[in-house]
């Protein structure tokens, strides 16, 4: 298989960008990544998607996008993996440079939430759940993570607080990344204060809906230009759960995590102790925590204890979230996988400004759809 | 800036009379809370004001203008224009102007129309009629902002959605206890807020009703209007701006570089909701109630759909006996009584019988 190298990143920052379309993200987005890369010809775009053809009334990505940003008759088409849409395009393209058929690929997420408001979006964004048997009866995203939350709190008999060292860590990382959504710190007063979106599950606990949009460029090792940015994708794995809650027999599980964590690694050749930073999905913090405990880094269980700001710091044991991860950033999700590689790549590359991760070699980053019903695992390292 | 955009009349016009209305029925916010959201979570005002029975635009523009004419001192006769802004017409079709210009004595050789702009159609009135005035095709004309606002039940607007008004008589400067010294309107397509045709409640845009509506029109107006005048927040001893709620007068005031003590008077939507083409209007009346001669007023409303006015206002000798001849608005504001949601629903028409 051919080595894939990350070439360059792109993103637009995350917020409520009112004024600008579906494809002039995208395409913002691209020309900021193809700047990076060098101006590199791309061979394929794929884009990552998840509500285009509800929220926007738009399918067909492919021409939009390519022809948008100046690419008419490239190759072009969307990936969909709910809000892992933009990570599963990556492995797309992953496969696309690996097999040897495309030398380079521009992988493109892109999410417009604001063409549309109100509970329209959530009945929509509900999708990446079960429709029959969860959307139907108004379960939510949020609502479904509020379940799990209550579970872990009644399983393991854990404080409510032991979930704000998520949201504080994103949000204190976030502060310094000019392409975060929310760059304000946050305490932990705060977070006890703050109102009930899905018990228990609070506001600084589930991610907050904005337009994005993020890219990359894949790039075989013929085509590598500058060996002191590239960075290697040392593995691309993706896994998959049941769909609805209720067919899982331990809920908690977050099999999908662990099948794809422990692929990656083995891929890679890699152990846990290995990884300098892992951009995990933080929001809603639920996840963040069932995703440690199902990728290994902690028992079962025992995630809270060992959850701690101190742990998940810049110089913490794991850092996570470390230009604000999916809390801080502001959640565009089909965007939002993409957005975590940008930021480990930056790592990677020393580009991390006053987050920098001293000597940051290897990085792990994973996107979950719906309750980790699919889940996107990369592990990469400096070229 | 380039071009000099502010609207400045011919001759020199001003604010004769003011006088205002708003009903007495106040509903807390905690009553909707109450209903609708199991007394968690938090409002957006205190409590609101709320028309009773036989109340209605039209009874408030009445009662508004009758003080108006009994600060200004004039005879109605001598009005050439009765205008009035509203989104809440009575009737779509049967102008609220012809029965408020009757009713105060206006003579029949007058201009009169009903203005709709959502919530800044009071003030488009008030620049209609500093056209009239200024360009000397009259003396004297009434300018309306008045509303009876609805939002729908369980919708954020009902915290707010108010009943009051306000109404000016536009008349030469010299005789005006106020003058206005110019005006600026900044006007786009902006979809924030509407209501169709045969629909009984507004539909609006969530949080596009913020930045991209409500705080980019304010603040253009009244930097355009500030860069123009060559003025500074510091000039001005009060400045009242549109008032959808509590929270995005007081942001966009800070955001401009104004102090607490500048908008605090003017700054009514706390305690009677959001009075729409009255909000900033009423709030100006507010501030005329206690204004010394000599002071600087700026005022900006706001309208979805959407645009803002503003207005540099300077107050004159005349204000002090004035103000005496209407009842203030404090008055009207401490004219209260409380309603529960009940009440509020049959006062409102919200429970349709058949």
């Amino acid at each position: 298989m051919e080595k894939v190298f990350i070439a360059g990143v792109g993103q637009v920052a995350v917020g409520e960008h009112w004024e600008k379309t579906l494809s002039h993200l995208s395409t913002q987005a691209i020309r900021a990544v193809l700047r990076d890369a060098g101006s590199p010809q791309p061979e394929i775009v794929y884009i990552g998607n998840f509500l285009a053809a509800s929220i926007s009334h738009q399918a067909n990505l492919g021409a939009l996008v390519c022809a948008e940003a100046g690419l008419r008759g490239v190759e072009g088409t969307t990936v969909e993996a709910g809000e892992a849409s933009g990570a599963a395009a990556l492995h797309m393209g992953y496969l696309a440079i690996g097999s040897g058929m495309a030398d380079c690929v521009v992988v493109v997420g892109v999410e417009k939430m604001t063409d549309m408001i109100g509970n329209q979006v959530d009945a929509f964004a509900v999708q990446s759940g079960d429709t029959d048997f969860e959307g139907m009866q108004g379960l939510t995203y949020n609502g479904i993570a509020g379940l799990l939350m209550q579970r872990y709190l009644d399983q393991y008999q854990t404080p409510r607080e032991s979930f704000a060292s998520f949201p504080i860590t994103a949000h204190r990382n976030g502060v310094n990344n000019p392409f975060a959504l929310y760059r304000k710190a946050l305490d932990l007063e705060s977070y006890q204060k703050a109102p009930m979106v899905s018990v228990p599950l609070s506001l600084y606990d589930v991610p907050s809906y904005a337009d994005g949009a993020a890219a990359l460029v894949l790039v075989s090792r013929k085509m590598l230009r500058d060996e002191q940015k590239a960075v290697l994708v040392s593995a691309s794995e993706v896994a998959t759960d049941t769909l609805a809650l209720h067919d899982r027999a331990d809920a908690l599980a977050f099999e999908a995590v662990r099948i794809s964590t422990a692929n990656a690694l083995e891929k890679a050749g890699l152990t846990r102790d290995c990884l300098d930073l892992f951009e995990c999905w933080d929001a809603p913090s639920i996840y963040g925590m069932l995703s440690l405990e199902a990728g290994g880094f902690v028992e079962r269980g025992q995630g809270w204890h060992c959850a701690t700001l101190e742990n998940l710091a810049l110089n913490g044991r794991l850092p996570i979230a470390t230009l604000g991860g999916i809390k801080a950033h502001g959640f565009a999700p089909g965007a939002a996988g993409v957005y975590q590689v940008v930021d480990a790549v930056q790592q990677l590359r020393g580009e991390a400004g006053q987050n920098q991760i001293a000597s940051a070699q290897v990085a792990m980053t994973q996107a979950l759809s719906g309750a980790a019903a699919s889940v996107v695992t990369h592990i990469l390292r400096k070229g | 800036m380039g071009e000099n955009v502010l609207l400045k009349p011919a001759r020199a016009v001003g604010i004769v009379g003011y006088g205002v209305y708003i009903p007495q029925y106040r509903l807390p916010a905690g009553e909707i809370l109450r209903i609708w959201a199991g007394e968690e979570g938090g409002a957006p005002v205190k409590e609101k004001a709320v028309a009773g029975l036989d109340e209605d635009t039209i009874t408030i523009s009445i009662e508004a203008a009758r003080n108006a004419l009994a600060r200004a001192g004039i005879d109605p006769l001598e009005l050439r224009a009765v205008w009035v802004g509203s989104e809440s017409h009575p009737y779509a079709v049967k102008p609220t102007s012809t029965i408020v210009a009757e009713a105060v004595g206006a003579p029949v050789h007058i201009q009169a129309a009903d203005l709709e702009f959502a919530c800044k159609a009071g003030t488009e009135a008030m620049v209609a009629a500093m056209g009239l005035v200024g360009s000397k095709m009259g003396e004297y004309t009434l300018a309306i902002g008045a509303d009876t606002a609805q939002g729908k039940p369980g919708d954020a607007l009902e915290f707010t959605a108010a009943s009051g008004g306000a109404a000016f008589i536009i008349g030469p400067a010299e005789n005006s206890l106020a003058l206005i010294q110019a005006a600026y309107s900044y006007v786009t397509d902006t979809p924030d807020f509407w209501r169709r045709q045969h629909q009984v409640y507004p539909e609006h845009g969530q949080r596009f009703t913020g930045e991209p509506a409500y705080f980019k029109h304010v603040t253009a107006a009244a930097q355009t209007m500030l860069e123009q005048l060559g003025t500074t927040p510091a000039d001005y001893a009060f400045a009242v701006f549109h008032q959808p709620n509590a929270k995005f007068p007081q942001r966009v005031a800070k955001e401009l570089g104004f102090s607490k003590e500048q908008i605090q008077t003017g700054l009514l939507s706390p305690v009677i909701g959001n009075t729409y083409a009255g909000a900033s209007l009423v709030g100006l009346t507010a501030v005329l109630d206690i204004a010394k001669p000599g002071d600087r007023i700026l005022v900006v409303s706001y309208g979805s759909g959407a645009g803002s006015d503003a207005f540099d206002i300077e107050v004159t000798d005349l204000i002090e006996e004035r103000r005496k001849k209407a009842p203030s608005t404090r008055q009207y504001i401490d004219r209260r009584v409380e309603i529960d949601y009940a009440t509020y629903a049959r006062y409102r028409g919200k429970i349709v019988m058949k």
